[in-house]
C-alpha cells in the first residue's frame, strides 16, 4: 500500500477521529511523523473549541451591535476585554468571573451543566478574596501611573498596596 | 538528587504494579490553583510571572525546612532548562507539553519517587499532580488534597463561594480537579471496538486523550480517560465517575482479548512474535514504531504468549526509548537518524540479554 501523501510505502495505519467518526489514514514513516507531531493548533485545541462554544451562545439574542459593545467591555481589575477572552479562551484574573458573570453563565452551564460549586472549600478565604483582587488592580494602576509619569499618583497607590499587604501579614500573625 | 538521576530510573507510575496493572497503567489527580493577588497567566507581565515563581519557590523552601515537603524533592526552573531536559520532563509526565514550551518564569517541584509534581506558572499559577501505578484514584486524591492543604497554609487561593476555585480557563473552574486513568487497550483497538467505546464515554461526559494529554494521538494503544466537568460535583463524585467506568473498560478489553485468543490465536501469536522479533533485531527504529510494537509485546506478556519478559521492563522501555530519554541516557545530543539507531541498539541490548537469537554484531 502506498502512502496517501507521497509515493513511499505506507507503514503507518492510523485511525483518527474526525468529528467523532473514525477515519483511516495510511502513511509512510515520514508523513506519519509530521502528522503525529502536534501542530501549534492541536496543542491548543481546547481554545478554538471553547471560543466556538462561546460564539454560539453569544449569537443567541445578541445583535451585531450588542456583540460589538460587549466585546469592548474591559475588566477594571486586569484590563482584559471580552473580545480578548473570546479569542484566547483564557480569562485574565479572578475578578473576570464577577465582571463577566452574565456572559460566562451560559458558557459554564454548557460545559459543566451546573453553576454552583459543591466541592472542597479553602480554609484561608472561604468567602472569597476580594482584597487580593484589589491588589491586582492597584498594581496595574501603579504601573500605568509610572509609565505616564504621574509619580504622585503612583506613590499614593503604592501606599494603598502596602496598607493592604500589611493587613494580610497582621492577619497571618507575622 | 538531580534531574540526571531521574533518567536512569522509571518512576512510580511505571512500576507496573497495583490493582489491574495489566490494563490500568496509572491513576492521576491534577488540581488547578491560582494565587488570589495576581492576574492569571495570560494577563501576567514577565515581572508578575517572575514574582509568582519567586513567592512560590520561597513557600516550597519553607515547607522543606519545616520537614513537610520531602527534603530531597527537586525544584527545577523549567524556563532555564535546556530543551532536551524539558522534553525529558514531558516524556516522564512530570510537566505538560504546554509548560515545556511556554514563555516566562516557570518551575516544577518533583518528588524523588515521582509520585507528585507541582507545576508553577503553567496555564494556572499552580498545577498539583499526583500519580500512582495501577488503579488507585482514592489514594491519589487523598495525597493531592493533602498537598493542596499544605500549600494553602502558605498562600491565598483565588476562590469564589459560588464558583469554587477560579481558574484561567472556565473548563477547570469549581473543583479544578482532573481525574484520569491511563489504560492500555490493544485488543479493543485490534477488534475495532475502540471508537464505539470512545463514543459512549463522550456521551457520559468523559474525555479520551492520548498518552501525552491534550491534542496528543493515542500512540501504542494507550489512552487517558478523564472527567470533563469540574463544577457542581464534589471531587469524590468526580473521581468515582471515572473509577466506575474503569472496571467496565477492563472487562471489555479482557473480553476482546479472549475473543482474539479463541478466534484467531495464530494471528494474534504471530503479531506478538513479529513485534518482539522486530524489537529484538531492528538496526534503526522510530519512536512511534517502537511504541506500536511494545504495545503488542505488552499484551503478549499479559496473555502468556511471551514468557521471559516482565511488564515493568516493557513499561520502562516505553519511556526510555522516547527521544529525550535516549539522549539523556546516552549522554549525547542525537539527531533523529542517530536516535533511531541508538533506540534500536538500546532495545536489542535490553530485550536479548543472554537469550539466543541475538543477531547483533555490535
Amino acid at each position: 500500500m502506498k502512502c496517501q501523501k507521497c509515493d513511499r510505502p505506507a507503514t503507518f495505519h492510523i485511525t483518527d477521529l474526525v468529528d467523532g467518526e473514525p477515519s483511516e489514514l495510511h502513511l509512510c514513516e515520514e508523513c506519519a511523523q509530521s502528522f503525529l507531531a502536534p501542530s501549534q493548533e492541536e496543542a491548543q485545541d481546547v481554545m478554538p473549541a471553547m471560543a466556538g462554544l462561546l460564539a454560539q451562545h453569544l449569537a443567541v439574542g445578541e445583535t451585531a451591535d450588542e456583540l460589538a459593545r460587549l466585546d469592548q467591555r474591559a475588566c477594571p481589575v486586569c484590563g482584559i476585554t471580552f473580545l480578548q477572552f473570546r479569542k484566547q479562551g483564557r480569562l485574565g484574573c479572578p475578578h473576570d468571573y464577577v465582571f463577566f458573570e452574565k456572559e460566562l453563565e451560559p458558557l459554564l452551564m454548557s460545559i459543566h451543566d451546573q453553576t454552583q460549586h459543591v466541592g472542597k472549600v479553602p480554609k484561608r478565604c472561604p468567602h472569597g478574596a476580594d482584597q487580593q483582587t484589589q491588589l491586582i488592580r492597584l498594581r496595574r494602576e501603579m504601573k500605568e501611573a509610572v509609565s505616564s509619569e504621574e509619580y504622585e499618583r503612583a506613590s499614593e497607590i503604592r501606599d494603598k498596596i502596602r496598607e493592604i499587604e500589611a493587613g494580610f501579614r497582621e492577619a497571618k500573625g507575622e | 538528587m538531580t534531574l540526571d538521576d531521574l533518567a536512569s530510573t522509571s518512576g512510580e507510575w511505571l512500576r507496573g504494579s497495583g490493582p489491574e496493572s495489566d490494563i490500568v497503567i496509572s491513576s492521576r489527580i491534577r488540581l488547578a490553583r491560582n494565587l488570589a493577588d495576581f492576574p492569571f497567566i495570560s494577563r501576567a507581565t514577565d515581572a508578575d510571572r517572575a514574582e509568582i515563581e519567586r513567592i512560590l519557590h520561597g513557600r516550597v523552601e519553607s515547607l522543606r525546612t519545616a520537614g513537610k515537603a520531602p527534603a530531597e524533592s527537586l525544584y527545577l526552573k523549567v524556563s532555564e532548562l535546556p530543551e532536551v531536559d524539558r522534553q525529558f520532563l514531558v516524556e516522564r509526565q512530570l510537566i505538560s507539553r504546554e509548560h515545556a514550551q511556554s514563555e516566562g518564569a516557570r518551575a516544577v517541584v518533583v518528588d524523588p519517587s515521582e509520585r507528585f509534581s507541582v507545576m508553577i506558572n503553567e496555564e494556572d499559577h499552580l498545577r498539583i499532580q499526583v500519580m500512582h501505578s495501577g488503579l488507585a484514584l482514592n489514594e491519589a486524591w487523598e495525597q493531592a488534597t493533602k498537598l493542596d492543604d499544605m500549600i494553602e497554609e502558605q498562600v491565598t487561593y483565588a476562590y469564589n463561594e459560588r464558583l469554587g476555585y477560579l481558574t484561567a480557563c472556565p473548563t477547570n473552574t469549581g473543583t479544578g480537579v482532573r481525574v484520569s486513568v491511563m489504560l492500555h487497550l490493544p485488543a479493543l483497538a485490534i477488534t475495532r471496538q475502540i471508537e464505539k467505546v470512545f463514543k459512549s464515554l463522550h456521551k457520559i461526559n468523559l474525555a479520551v486523550r492520548g498518552l501525552y494529554g491534550e491534542g496528543s494521538q493515542a500512540t501504542g494503544d494507550f489512552y487517558q480517560i478523564s472527567n470533563q466537568v469540574t463544577l457542581g460535583q464534589t471531587e469524590e463524585e468526580l473521581a468515582k465517575k471515572v473509577a466506575d467506568v474503569v472496571p467496565v473498560l477492563i472487562d471489555y478489553e479482557r473480553q476482546a482479548r479472549s475473543f482474539l485468543i479463541e478466534n484467531s490465536q495464530e494471528t494474534l501469536h504471530d503479531r506478538v512474535s513479529r513485534a518482539f522479533g522486530i524489537l529484538r533485531t531492528a538496526q534503526t527504529i522510530s519512536s512511534e514504531e517502537t511504541m506500536h510494537l511494545l504495545s503488542s509485546v505488552r499484551m503478549g506478556i499479559n496473555l502468556g504468549l511471551i514468557g521471559d519478559l516482565a511488564i515493568p521492563t516493557v513499561n520502562k522501555l516505553l519511556i526510555h526509548t522516547q527521544p529525550a530519554h535516549l539522549q539523556k541516557l546516552s549522554g549525547v545530543e542525537l539527531d533523529q537518524a542517530d536516535r533511531n539507531i541508538e533506540r534500536a541498539t538500546y532495545l536489542r541490548r535490553h530485550l536479548n540479554g543472554e537469550s539466543k537469537g541475538n543477531v547483533s554484531h555490535n
